[in-house]
């Protein structure tokens, strides 16, 4: 899929600014005493038809990110302009609750564990055709056809319709999630490490779904994820989060052969390389991963920094656009050459 | 669910043994054969009194007839039987008239003497200091004893769910708030708090009065476990990515609540409950033992073994004891029961 939405330039999603900080609370009054600094000013798009990864290690905010563009969650500040079926552009950030259902229609998810996100105790008609019912699409009968035409589009038999989701495997699982995000005809689809749950087999399986069915529904995917392969595999576009702040953003291609910031540079180096002779060049950062209630300052990276110089302990470098396409938020981007991975 | 209870072989026992003691609750009047206040001096403290089925080959269920007098040396009542005077026991005899299931007036009874009037000759479980026959007196206990657990069980569900589930779904202050009330509760020793309580019940009050003040009283503290454990279901689910899934599909909050959350935690709410009347029935039993939940004349487990409190009644009446038996039989079947609902309603336990 490499490249093919990329020109069509319609924006479908425009994330600018989004910020979302947790309270933290202690002792009998519940007082706040500080912030998780979740998301920390994320700004991006997504164009119609394209995929755009995100990626980080866990805890640096990618799925809290997802679930702010969908309205899981509400974002502290920022926007997410969304681009409706009908032209129209909202801001789904600072939509009241009330108005959402109608957009929830265009944007879906398909989360990570393929066992919490059923619930054992409905079939899959129920699970599939539960976004027709809240949604009051359709008679029953044509509730049961559409549910059909589902599973079918997922690599499911429709005669499973009565079971319930414990006769299932994981990937049969996830496919039945799938549909269940299918099911309202949307056009983004934010998909929450969607294989990390699943046996390696059986995410090739699904990966290829999720291609197979982009193409044929005109999908757009935002996906998150931690696993640098399988990103290389689907995404059209790559963002790299570090302590809720996006690093570096470029097309694939591009970020995995040429990276500019140091982080996706060590990400990219802990890759599983089929020749042991590369292997040797593994970057061990040292340290922990930041604390998002109480960040370094300067760049948040400096302490596991090995090219990290006094400038970057002191200031907090900006995204900024060093080539067509290519963000970077490091000070000595320019100046650096960091190692990718070859072809 | 229910095809895993089944499975279960003690609590499908105790199910059975619930059952059959709650029909004893139905069917207190039939089964008894006197009325429980009937008393007679003539008869105080008289042991329990065998049956002799068979008579010359043939069966004919008879008790003998008694004559007591009291031992000049001891000043102990003795009944001596009397061979000769066989008082025949029929089955659906007549005796005194009550109202079956409180509907259908009658007066058969399930066992009973013809000829003369059973509160004078039979006692199956003898007699206690008032001389009131202890069978029929438990019949009626088990009546009052199984209900307040049922009644008072009903009452901490309706409190516990309402409460756990507003504590659940909403947090932030209510939540604090709730927890607070329940950890202030829990924390007063239960005894003395049903003690300050029941003492502030008004002496003129009806027997009947008193049974709803001692249920309230006793559900009081009841509904502080079941709202915990709603409360808890609901912070576990509200987290199901199956939850989100919903909200993100467009269902409304109450659809939520109905179909995913509700169905998601009901059999803990069942096998909870359950596990939660055999501590009403306790708290009744001991409450009234100590003089401090029903009185006489109400009868009640509790009321009855209030008898047996001394070892002087215990040394020479122990059949006062005997309604002791029904309770840890039912209490032991309540807890299997309840077991065995918990592990069906365990989605994980194999």
């Amino acid at each position: 899929m490499g490249g093919l939405g990329v020109g069509s330039s319609v924006r479908l999603l425009d994330v600018k600014g989004l910020r979302k900080f947790f309270p933290i609370r202690k002792g009998f009054l519940k007082r706040e005493v500080g912030q998780v600094r979740a998301v920390d000013d994320v700004s991006f798009h997504v164009e119609k038809g394209e995929t755009l990864s995100l990626v980080g290690e866990s805890g640096c905010g990618k799925t809290t990110t997802a679930r702010c563009i969908l309205r899981a969650i509400t974002p502290t500040s920022g926007q997410t302009l969304f681009r409706g079926q009908d032209g129209s552009v909202v801001d789904v950030a600072s939509l009241p609750k009330s108005q959402l259902r109608p957009l929830r229609r265009q944007m879906q998810m398909i989360f990570q564990d393929p066992f919490s996100s059923l619930n054992p105790r409905r079939t899959l008609f129920d699970i599939v055709a539960e976004p027709l019912v809240a949604n009051e699409v359709g008679t029953r009968q044509e509730r049961v056809d559409r549910v059909a035409e589902l599973l079918r589009l997922v690599g499911l038999r429709p005669e499973y319709m009565r079971r319930y989701p414990h006769a299932f495997s994981g990937g049969q699982r996830q496919r039945i999630g799938i549909a269940r995000a299918l099911a309202l005809n949307p056009s983004l689809i934010v998909a929450d490490e969607p294989v990390s749950a699943l046996d390696v087999s059986v995410q090739a399986q699904i990966l290829n779904l999720m291609l197979r069915l982009q193409a044929q529904l005109d999908l757009t995917y935002l996906f998150v994820a931690h696993d640098l392969s399988v990103v290389k595999h689907v995404s059209d576009r790559v963002a790299v989060m570090y302590v809720g702040k996006i690093v570096e953003m470029a097309e694939t291609q591009r970020l995995f052969t040429a990276p500019r910031h140091p982080y996706t540079e060590a990400l990219l180096s802990a890759v599983p390389k089929p020749d042991p002779r590369l292997r040797a060049h593994r970057i061990v950062l040292e340290g922990e991963v930041a604390d998002a209630a109480n960040p370094p300052s300067g760049c948040y990276f400096h302490p596991r920094c090995r090219y990290a110089v006094d400038a970057c302990r002191q200031e907090t470098p900006r995204l900024e656009e060093i080539e067509p396409g290519h963000f970077v938020s490091c000070h000595r981007a320019r100046e650096l050459t960091l190692r990718g991975v070859g072809q | 669910m229910w095809w895993r209870f089944r499975k279960h072989r003690v609590a499908m026992v105790s199910t059975v043994v619930v059952f059959l003691f709650y029909l004893v609750v139905i069917c207190a009047d039939f089964l008894a054969y006197s009325t429980p206040l009937a008393s007679e001096a003539q008869r105080s403290l008289l042991p329990p009194q065998p049956i002799h089925w068979f008579d010359g080959g043939r069966l004919r269920p008879h008790v003998y007839g008694l004559a007591g007098r009291r031992d000049p040396v001891t000043f102990k009542r003795v009944y001596t039987p009397d061979p000769e005077k066989k008082i025949l026991v029929r089955f659906f005899a007549r005796g005194f008239e009550y109202h079956l299931f409180g509907l259908i007036p009658t007066n058969r009874h399930f066992i009973g003497v013809e000829g003369a009037p059973a509160e004078e000759t039979l006692f199956v479980l003898g007699t206690d200091e008032q001389g009131r026959d202890v069978w029929s007196r438990l019949m009626y206990g088990t009546q009052t004893s199984l209900t307040i657990g049922l009644v008072g069980v009903a009452l901490s569900l309706i409190l516990g769910v309402l409460l756990g589930g507003i504590s659940g779904l909403y947090g932030g202050v209510m939540d604090t708030i709730i927890q607070r009330v329940i950890e202030i509760l829990r924390s007063i020793p239960t005894i003395p708090l049903w003690m300050g309580l029941a003492a502030a019940l008004p002496n003129e009050w009806t027997t009947m009065q008193i049974y709803f003040a001692i249920t309230l009283i006793i559900s009081l503290v009841g509904w502080t476990e079941l709202a915990r454990v709603v409360r808890g279901r609901f912070l576990s689910l509200r987290e199901e990515d199956f939850v989100m899934a919903a909200e993100l599909a467009g269902c409304g909050q109450m659809r939520i609540i109905f179909t995913h959350l509700v169905p998601s935690f009901l059999s803990h709410i069942i096998a909870a409950t359950t596990l939660a009347i055999p501590a009403m029935i306790i708290s009744e039993t001991s409450l009234s033992f100590l003089g401090l939940g029903l009185r006489p004349p109400a009868i009640s487990w509790g009321v009855l073994l209030q008898q047996a409190q001394n070892v002087q009644a215990l040394a020479i009446s122990p059949w006062l004891l005997i309604p002791s038996i029904p309770v840890i039989i039912v209490i032991l079947a309540f807890n299997f029961m309840g077991d065995g609902l918990r592990d069906a309603a365990d989605p994980y336990g194999h």
